[in-house]
């Protein structure tokens, strides 16, 4: 079954890179996001500084939308059926191929993201902390594929899922973005976290994407199975 | 003692507006039942 | 909602008997019986907050909102579990029998009221006592949380799609999102918070509280369970009516197109 989620997510990946969605889209709209952040909160670099790592999570989230919306859109439910042909029809499988699929596609933009807020508003980043920062950036990256594509499916192919998306996945994640956000800063040393604080923050992350990458291969079957 | 009365205001307003909207669902799901109670021949309504 | 034209059932003396039929609403003796039995325990309630018990030294007068605010969060608490089991069983059991998601359905829709008025109470209250009406604190975050995420859950009912399209989808919501209320609860505990700790569901049984108002709080939990039921009852029969409808709606609607093919295939002359 590993190995076949790991095909699914392989045509996924090698869809992505022919069509370019991801650098010509979904990118720009974070980097989009993120800029307009900065003329909201008045450009005040203190200000920046210290919700920074809340920001980067915040464009993180919406684009995450944009992915999943975008991915779904593009296959539709026979994108999913094919999926389940490749995966010889078991569900999980393509669930997970798809998660991870949708997962590895997001570390390039999280990524830089990151590396953005970090550059411009923070000074340095201890040993530890980087090592941190990408455990965070891992396990929130993962817990979010997997709440994105489980209700992505939910939610394909039927009218109104472009409002119905945001409005299910975003209170799903806020755990996330809590525990991303802790983890960050604690990571960069802003505000008054602590590097072991960081640490049970990912456990957190790690413990939210487990049961929602289990959970979500169990339930993907039932639902695309229309 | 005025201060006695603004809190009274917001006791008694909290509850109103609870009794208001509980009763509201009740008149509301009462009603429904009863417009649609007609449309259904009985033998099909589980509960009777 | 499709409703059938009412003159389809009953236009000479032989159809008067099929509206007498159905005449039959959702209440039945149990619901009747439950219904005096909640109007009374409010009635207790309302005696509770507004005679027995007296202003606490702390709070005030203000404690008399624990007698509707604890009971609120409790049904809230109640349904979503109920919705829970209910997706659950309609899930995991091999009939798939429609009247689960129906009880999962009704069973949220009461939930989100109910957090709703907690909401609202509570953030009365803390006009009272804090002097703010919200604080994003661990309870309250987390409990707008819940809320925003059951809405989401009936909003997943209302795509178009079958009965059992529903059921599935709403299903899986329902069981994920029936693990935000163990966060909620717990959640003054994570994060050291200004709500107050857990009163009654307090799991070290240490319970803080007079004995008047504990049991007012009680008879305010026991009022509202009476109410949750009451009201989970009929609005389940609502929705199997409803249902019921849809299908005739959609019945018809096939009939009609099948007639319409019938008569458009014969020739007709009148425009020649």
């Amino acid at each position: 079954m590993l190995r076949t989620a790991w095909l699914i997510a392989r045509k996924d990946l090698r869809g992505e890179v022919r069509s370019r969605g991801v650098t010509n889209q979904v990118l720009p709209f974070a980097g989009v996001t993120m800029i307009i952040f900065g003329f909201a909160l008045d450009a005040n670099t203190d200000v920046l500084e210290l919700v920074a790592p809340g920001l980067v999570w915040l464009a993180t989230m919406f684009s995450l939308l944009l992915l999943v919306q975008r991915t779904f859109d593009v296959e539709s439910a026979d994108g999913a059926l094919d999926a389940m042909r490749v995966a010889g029809g078991d569900a999980r499988a393509s669930f997970l191929g798809m998660a991870i699929g949708r997962a590895v596609q997001r570390f390039v933009p999280e990524s830089l993201l990151l590396l953005a807020a970090v550059v411009l508003y923070a000074e340095t980043i201890p040993l530890d902390g980087a090592v941190l920062l990408v455990t965070t950036l891992i396990s929130a990256t993962c817990g979010l594929t997997a709440v994105g594509t489980l209700y992505g499916g939910l939610a394909a192919g039927s009218k109104g899922r472009e409002t119905l998306l945001p409005l299910l996945t975003l209170p799903a994640v806020a755990p996330v973005l809590i525990g991303a956000t802790r983890a960050v800063e604690s990571a960069l040393g802003t505000g008054t976290a602590t590097s072991s604080d960081g640490w049970q923050w990912v456990g957190l992350l790690t413990v939210f994407a487990v049961a929602f990458g289990v959970g979500g291969a169990l339930a993907f079957g039932p639902l695309i199975d229309e | 003692m005025l201060a006695l009365f603004e809190d009274a205001g917001y006791i008694v307003g909290s509850y109103v507006i609870t009794f208001a909207a509980i009763g509201g669902l009740a008149w509301r799901l009462i009603s429904s039942g009863r417009k649609l109670g007609k449309q259904i021949p009985d033998d099909d309504k589980y509960w009777t | 909602m499709t409703t059938l034209d009412p003159a389809d059932t009953s236009s000479n003396d032989a159809g008067d008997d099929l509206v007498a039929e159905a005449r039959r609403t959702p209440a039945t003796k149990a619901t009747r019986t439950i219904g005096i039995l909640t109007a009374v325990a409010m009635a207790f309630t309302l005696l509770w907050a507004f005679v027995f018990t007296g202003p606490d030294v702390n709070q005030g007068e203000s404690v008399r909102l624990m007698l509707i605010h604890l009971p609120t969060i409790w049904v809230a608490y109640l349904s979503f579990t109920v919705t829970a089991l209910a997706s659950g069983t309609y899930l995991f059991t091999k009939k798939h029998s429609l009247g689960w998601d129906r009880l999962a359905g009704a069973s949220a829709e009461v939930g989100v009221i109910f957090v709703g008025l907690t909401l609202i109470v509570g953030a009365l209250w803390g006009r009272l006592t804090w002097g703010v009406f919200w604080q994003w604190d661990a309870r309250l975050t987390t409990t707008a949380l819940l809320f925003v995420t059951y809405i989401g859950y009936l909003a997943v009912r209302r795509l178009d799609g079958s009965h059992h399209q529903r059921a599935k989808r709403s299903g899986v919501i329902g069981l994920i999102a029936v693990l935000l209320i163990p966060l909620v609860h717990w959640s003054v505990r994570i994060w050291r918070s200004l709500h107050q700790e857990a009163t009654i569901l307090d799991t070290d049984l240490d319970a803080d509280i007079d004995g008047i108002l504990l049991t007012g709080v009680l008879v305010g939990v026991i009022a509202f369970s009476l109410l949750y039921v009451w009201l989970v009852l009929h609005r389940t029969r609502v929705m199997a009516m409803e249902d019921l409808l849809d299908d005739r709606g959609l019945d018809l609607a096939l009939a009609e197109r099948r007639a319409e093919a019938g008569t458009a295939a014969r020739p007709t002359g009148e425009d020649a």
